[in-house]
């Protein structure tokens, strides 16, 4: 482990430490170098691949065919992202942001809210309803997708933004409500029943002074359903099949079979288009989406 | 107070929206799903009633078992993997890195949260062979290993692989921050003890650290479990399941029976092995946590 862990307390032991350490620090300096190398290995392999698909978004079609990967972008082609953004990834962009934060809202406004009656209200059956939520972390999507394929069929919603809206608000109210229900268990019971004892009615404790309480909780919940909803393939894949309508995903997915084959430099420019967004929140909030991210692992 | 906290319309108004949707959108279309698993047809043609026909068919079915043991192997390889590797790093994390270490692990997590198709994308690039060599065919063509030039995702066992690769690329730093929580949670001086005693490197890891990580590993266990039970995003953007049929898992089998055979039924039967495996998996690691405590 490289280090030593007990301390020096004397003169005579600084001085024995000084000695027998003169022939350890040659291993010492080995044990850094080979860390450091480890480091720097890990690095590249995390980033390397994201740096060379940023560079590559800026390449022409010769610069792959002709120049060493490795090299830079002999002129930087801005031109692949106007042609990306305007060959669909601006109707995606949009379109995910039609459906994604309409889900979210709703399902933390209702999500929350049951995670208050769940957990702060008194009545028996609480805590069936609260597993009965739970339960739905565990059943693969794949169980919902026909079921729901055929109600919307019949209701007219294939290919119509509702049916994202819709089965996204429900399919992530597991996690919501049983994370905000931790959540409310926190919030001490005498800060309640104060504010009741003031006089107010339970909607303006919970929207007052529940709600307050949480913030930081409710924040945490928000950015994981953020992502999991704007990064979902398989619900978009099978409700949505008009371009016009596809949103991030399935529309890079289309982008890509329809230019991917030869057109690299564009089709890295969409990926990089695809990954901006979920970049900008990360550089700015990384703690939080990191805090959010494990919490269900944790929990779950 | 207690009429106020037992006020049953208060409740019906917190809990009857989330419920409402939660049963229309979830509940009912899960009992449904189990239904349709006795029928055959599709929302075009209609349904008949077929019985358990869909269930002697997926016994004999080869295409069936052949998505069921790539879901086991590509399940057992990629938590492997993702959990070890995670392991890896966040004892790098503890005992190596000290001032740097926040700023390398928010580095190492991020791809986990970068849209899986744009993932996929990038990373059948970097293995292309065509049209131009991609970024590891090119390095092996620097370095004159020529002969190891291949179409990475064209064959069945090197496909495999890249999936691997990529999904314990993708995931390893969320599992290193995970598993991070759970080292920092130990006493340090359970660990600094175990030095003194004589403990060090893989030892140390063997009977201290990891026994004293139980709680946590194990949720780590679970989450990777059923998350690569349910793979779906990186394999279809990837590689579509192919070359052939050799690397579709159980979800894409289910997703084209349903929408490219038009089989709701057979499709259903697929989704609930798969639900009873996640099940299956789930109970067992329950169960072998509590005989581990005990």
């Amino acid at each position: 482990m490289g280090q030593t862990l007990t301390r020096p307390t004397s003169k005579t032991q600084v001085k024995d430490e000084l000695q027998t350490r003169r022939p350890f620090s040659m291993k010492a300096l080995l044990s850094r170098i080979t860390l450091w190398i480890l480091i720097a290995l890990l690095l590249v392999v995390v980033l390397y691949p994201l740096i060379w698909m940023l560079l590559s978004s800026f390449k022409t079609t010769d610069d792959f065919a002709s120049a060493p990967f490795w090299s830079l972008p002999t002129t930087w082609q801005w031109q692949n992202y106007v042609n990306a953004w305007n060959s669909g990834m601006s109707t995606y962009f949009v379109n995910s942001i039609l459906v994604v934060f309409p889900s979210l809202f709703l399902n933390l406004l209702i999500g929350m809210a049951a995670a208050f009656g769940l957990e702060v209200m008194r009545w028996r059956g609480s805590n069936v309803v609260l597993l009965i939520f739970l339960a739905g972390i565990m059943i693969p999507a794949q169980m919902l997708l026909l079921p729901l394929f055929t109600m919307y069929f019949q209701a007219g919603l294939i290919n119509n933004r509702w049916s994202l809206i819709l089965t996204y608000t429900a399919a992530s109210l597991p996690l919501t409500v049983f994370l905000m229900a931790g959540f409310f268990k926190n919030v001490p019971r005498s800060v309640i029943e104060a504010a009741i004892i003031d006089g107010a009615s339970i909607y303006q404790v919970f929207y007052r002074v529940a709600i307050p309480m949480v913030a930081n909780g409710l924040f945490t919940i928000a950015l994981f359903t953020f992502f999991f909803l704007w990064n979902d393939l398989l619900f978009s894949l099978t409700f949505i099949n008009d371009d016009s309508l596809r949103t991030i995903q399935t529309g890079l997915l289309n982008f890509t079979g329809q230019y991917g084959q030869v057109e690299w430099g564009p089709t890295f420019a969409a990926a990089a288009i695809a990954v901006i967004p979920t970049l900008v929140i990360y550089v700015i909030l990384n703690q939080q989406v990191i805090k959010g991210m494990t919490a269900g692992a944790v929990k779950g | 107070m207690e009429t106020i906290m037992r006020d049953r319309r208060a409740i019906l108004v917190f809990v009857g929206p989330a419920l409402l949707f939660y049963t229309i959108i979830v509940l009912i279309p899960i009992v449904w799903s189990v239904v349709y698993t006795v029928f055959e047809g599709n929302v075009v043609e209609g349904f008949t009633f077929v019985g358990f026909t869909n269930y002697t068919t997926l016994i004999r079915d080869p295409a069936f078992w052949q998505a069921f043991w790539f879901t086991v192997k590509y399940s057992v390889v990629v938590t492997a993997g993702q959990v070890g590797v995670g392991l890896l790093l966040a004892l790098l994390y503890l005992f190596y890195l000290r001032k740097s270490s926040p700023l390398i692990r928010t580095l190492v997590f991020f791809p986990l949260i970068m849209p899986t198709v744009a993932v996929a994308e990038l990373y059948s690039k970097m293995f292309a062979i065509q049209p131009v060599y991609g970024l590891v065919n090119a390095v092996l063509a620097g370095l004159h290993l020529d002969g190891l030039i291949q179409p990475w995702l064209g064959q069945a066992g090197t496909a495999f692989f890249v999936i691997a690769i990529m999904d314990i690329w993708r995931a390893m730093g969320f599992y290193g921050v995970l598993l991070y929580a759970g080292l920092v949670d130990i006493p340090g001086d359970i660990i600094e003890g175990a030095r003194i005693d004589g403990a060090s490197g893989w030892r140390l890891v063997r009977y201290i650290v990891l026994p004293l990580l139980g709680p946590i590993l194990f949720s780590a266990l679970i989450f990777s479990l059923t998350g690569t039970l349910k793979v779906f995003d990186t394999i279809y953007a990837l590689t579509g399941g192919g070359p052939g049929q050799a690397t579709t898992p159980l979800t894409l089998a289910m997703f084209n029976t349903a929408f490219t055979d038009g089989q709701y039924g057979y499709g259903s039967t697929i989704a609930f092995a798969l639900a009873i495996m996640c099940l299956i998996v789930t109970l067992a690691i329950f169960r072998s946590a509590r005989r581990d405590v005990a």
